[in-house]
């Protein structure tokens, strides 16, 4: 128990005998010397690179165009006009929104799989008010939403935290199963609220939408976006709330040897990371959609999980990745439409696949090094 | 019986790093014998056993079996050679049935039926009591145990290892184990036992070898020895360390621990009916077998440990007021007003966070003072500049993650972040365990400064030497129970080395 855990890695290979039918492997792995700072920029340049090399060289061998242009559909997809400018800061802001909300959760090593869900259900609870609230003027309506949608996502991401930090429940299935029950409880609301009568949709809201800013939909939810991304990086880092969540993912045992009283600790950091979903389903039905369906969040629920992942949980790194995986499907579906007749939607999604998985895949590569084995000198 | 060698080690060495797991091993094991292997804790026998099972692969030297120089670098090797070895802790699958379990592995079609009936067949040569299509997870520990050791001879081991395979055992299930074993050893198979009780030793083996820091004392023949003679050979001869120790200064009852039980995760009991007094200005050792309860009996003072029966009692020096500390949580000590400061044994797992930097773990004690929402760096970095700079922390500067120091300095800033607090009582386990002499000696001198402060110093140790050399008082700990206090100026090792491996309680 004592003498066997400090066998690296590399002393698995090294210490093989001299024995004439062993064969040593071409190459080993070994681990990093994590102390570099300039390595993992040069490694995830390299990787994004060479990703969008492959996009470039498969959309061109499949279909008639060059390499330019598939770059200047791309960036025009992204960029082209003020408002695909205005749509892409749109997308930005709701993504980085969900990302946040995981964050504290993720740092917590609460592996919270179920922001869909609790988006949804905070969108529910601000299309209930928008729809039975009608009468009350937006400056009270607006606020009133804001709250419900808040306490909805914060009660729907609490349950399965209380089972966690009681109970010792798998927080993963949990909160996974949790999407699928918002998503059932939006489609009974939408056969009650449905309009017109015999759609089976709740239609568009008058009352409670966002008003415009300077002439514009969407800045509001971007303003917001942006205060609670500055708000979410000053908690996890300069509050007390926020040290206890490092302290508690990196080691419970640690959090019980000062005191942290980790159940609070598990209920408190899930309590905001569901208000934060809360405000995406309130800005995603108050300020963009005036209509909830199951589909509202669009599966951005788990694209965030990948987001806050590739950030290393930091907020400011999140605007970064949430840019990368928005600009990516802005564009590609700028190259899909052009060539319609050959490509359809899902290529779009190959393209965003290909790129994440080289983003993904360099992580082994910033943690590992593969060493070529010299051939062996003769022993006798 | 027959006497020829089953398997002979010729200088066996094996390294990790610039740790000495084994030197220059020589050791032979009979057919038909019983071989005992003993040694305290870190003296090489595991690593020893997964040599020869195919674990590790040695760095120096040749293993013999039959007379011929074999190479064995995986299990599968060892099997070849009829080499099975049942681990301390069980490698099975839970939900696989004990026959499932057994055959798993094994190459060729599983014939349900045969596999059950040659386990049936197996059992009963050698008298264990199994039921082969019971599941693993329905089973106690020493059935468990049982499948460990049928699967190995399954598989046609003829030489067996057992690395203690006494110490999930009562001492029911032990003789039961025994006498198995003894009828493997009349069957001609050659056994080896590891283990540190002496007197498990003497009743089961036929001849014992004593391992110490990695290198093989001697082997002796079971009926011409005795109990002193082999903790002597274990513990070896006294060593001069001259580590400073001065007289305890009016020495005051600080900590009193009272008829203590309390009950391991598996719902063993791990400490048993524990008493003992900490006084003020006083180092009271506390020596013992690995795994005797020590580290248990640390958590419960400090709060962290459930605890079944018993008192633990602070008296405040203050005001001289008793303090029940029973059932307290870590903070609602610290709000009574005991300054206690623990180092544990698992310092990167529990008492600091490896991925923080060094200000950051400064203030894992002190974080929560003040009502601000938000944290204040200030004192804590403070803090951590300053324990960089007395006890020379080696270290390219406070932001450093602690996971990247090495041991020595890693320790310094654990101790040094507890004894910031300006404790009363000073709980320290394994301190200088994997520190080089230097930083070991760094942190007996912060013991012994505590000490004149008049804090009421514990030291859980494992190196007697030390332990003779730093404490005022000696407790010593054997299975849970206290089996003697001795004074630590005039005890000899030999006297410690038996209360430690002595398993009833003291008188």
């Amino acid at each position: 128990m004592e003498e066997k855990s400090n066998v690296s890695q590399t002393d698995a290979v090294t210490a093989e005998p001299n024995h004439k039918k062993v064969r040593e492997p071409r190459f080993h792995i070994v681990k990093r010397d994590v102390t570099d700072k300039k390595t993992p920029y040069i490694v995830r340049a390299i990787a994004v690179a060479s990703a969008f090399i492959i996009c470039t060289i498969l959309t061109v061998l499949l279909v008639d165009t060059n390499p330019f242009e598939y770059i200047g559909l791309m960036l025009s997809g992204s960029f082209g006009t003020f408002r695909k400018i205005l749509n892409l800061l749109q997308k930005l802001a709701i993504l980085l929104c969900i990302s946040l909300a995981l964050a504290p959760a993720f740092k917590m090593r609460f592996w919270n799989t179920g922001a869909e869900g609790q988006v949804l259900i905070g969108g529910l609870a601000c299309a209930a008010c928008m729809i039975c609230l009608g009468g009350v003027p937006d400056a009270l309506l607006i606020p009133i939403m804001a709250v419900a949608a808040i306490v909805a996502g914060a009660i729907w991401a609490v349950i399965p935290a209380i089972f966690k930090a009681h109970f010792g429940t798998n927080e993963t299935l949990f909160t996974l199963m949790m999407n699928y029950v918002a998503m059932q409880l939006i489609a009974y609301f939408a056969t009650i609220w449905e309009n017109p009568k015999g759609s089976g949709h709740i239609g568009v809201i008058l009352d409670g939408r966002f008003p415009k800013l300077f002439g514009q939909h969407y800045i509001l939810n971007i303003i917001i976006v942006i205060l609670v991304t500055v708000a979410m990086y000053v908690y996890l880092k300069y509050s007390k709330q926020g040290y206890e969540i490092d302290v508690v993912g990196q080691s419970e045992n640690t959090a019980r040897y000062i005191g942290i009283d980790v159940k609070k600790v598990i209920i408190r950091t899930m309590a905001i990371s569901g208000a934060v979903c809360g405000i995406a389903g309130l800005l995603l039905v108050g300020g963009t959609d005036h209509t909830i369906t199951p589909q509202t969040a669009g599966g951005q629920g788990f694209t965030a999980i990948m987001v806050t992942w590739l950030a290393k949980f930091n907020p400011i790194y999140m605007i970064m990745t949430a840019f990368l995986v928005v600009f990516l499907e802005t564009g590609a579906s700028e190259v899909v439409s052009k060539f319609s007749d050959s490509l359809n939607g899902s290529y779009a999604d190959i393209l965003t696949g290909i790129v994440l998985f080289f983003i993904i895949g360099s992580e082994f590569f910033l943690r590992y090094q593969i060493k070529m084995n010299k051939k062996q000198e003769e022993m006798n | 019986m027959n006497n020829s060698i089953a398997i002979e080690l010729k200088g066996v060495t094996k390294t990790f790093g610039s740790v000495i797991a084994n030197k220059n091993v020589n050791l032979d094991v009979r057919r038909g014998e019983i071989l005992a292997i003993l040694g305290e804790n870190g003296s090489g026998k595991t690593t020893l056993m997964n040599m020869i099972s195919g674990i590790y692969y040695p760095d120096e030297g040749e293993i013999l079996i039959n007379g011929e120089s074999v190479v064995i670098r995986s299990p599968r090797d060892a099997f070849k050679y009829k080499i099975g070895m049942i681990h301390q802790h069980f490698k099975l699958v839970d939900v696989f049935t004990a026959a499932e379990n057994i055959v798993l592995g094994l190459d060729g079609a599983f014939n349900k039926k045969r596999a059950a009936a040659e386990v049936l067949e197996i059992s009963s040569r050698y008298g264990f009591e199994i039921d082969p299509n019971k599941k693993i997870h329905e089973m106690a520990v020493s059935e468990k145990q049982t499948v460990e050791i049928i699967k190995v001879l399954y598989r046609g081991a003829d030489i067996l290892i057992l690395d203690e395979p006494t110490a999930v055992l009562t001492p029911q299930e032990t003789q039961k184990l025994f006498a198995v074993l003894r009828k493997m050893r009349d069957d001609g198979k050659s056994i080896i036992i590891i283990t540190h009780k002496l007197h498990e030793v003497l009743s089961i083996s036929d001849r014992v070898a004593i391992l110490r820091k990695g290198e093989h004392i001697d082997t002796v023949v079971t009926k011409e020895t005795d109990e002193n003679q082999l903790t002597e050979m274990m513990v070896g001869k006294k060593v001069e360390l001259n580590i400073e120790r001065d007289e305890p200064k009016n020495p005051t009852d600080r900590l009193v621990v009272m008829g203590l039980d309390c009950m391991s995760r598996d719902g063993i009991k791990i400490l048993d009916d524990v008493s003992f007094v900490a006084r003020s200005g006083e180092i009271l050792g506390i020596a013992g077998i690995a795994g005797s309860g020590q580290r248990e009996l640390l958590e419960a003072i400090a709060g962290l440990q459930h605890i079944e029966h018993g008192a633990i009692s602070y008296i405040n020096p203050e005001n001289g007021e008793e303090v029940d500390l029973r059932d307290k949580t870590p903070l609602e000590i610290r709000d009574l007003g005991v300054r206690l400061s623990f180092v544990p044994e698992d310092r990167l797992g529990m008492g600091l966070v490896g991925n923080m930097d060094i200000i950051d773990n400064m203030m894992l004690r002190s974080y929560s003072a003040g009502h601000s929402f938000f944290l204040d760096r200030l004192p804590s970095t403070a803090l951590a500049e300053d324990v960089i700079d007395r006890l020379e922390v080696v270290t390219p500067d406070a932001h450093t993650p602690v996971r990247r120091l090495s041991g020595g300095n890693v320790q310094k800033v654990l101790v040094g972040r507890e004894i910031a607090s300006a404790p009363t009582v000073l709980m320290a386990a394994y301190p200088v365990r994997g520190l080089d002499i230097n930083s070991s000696y760094t942190i007996y001198n912060l013991l012994n400064e505590q000490k004149k402060n008049g804090v009421a110093v514990i030291f859980v140790g494992e190196d007697l030497d030390v332990l003779l050399e730093l404490c005022d008082r000696i407790l010593v700990i054997g299975s849970g129970r206290v089996t003697g206090i001795v004074d630590g100026r005039t005890a000899t090792k030999e006297e410690i080395g038996i209360l430690m491996t002595k398993t009833e309680g003291a008188e």
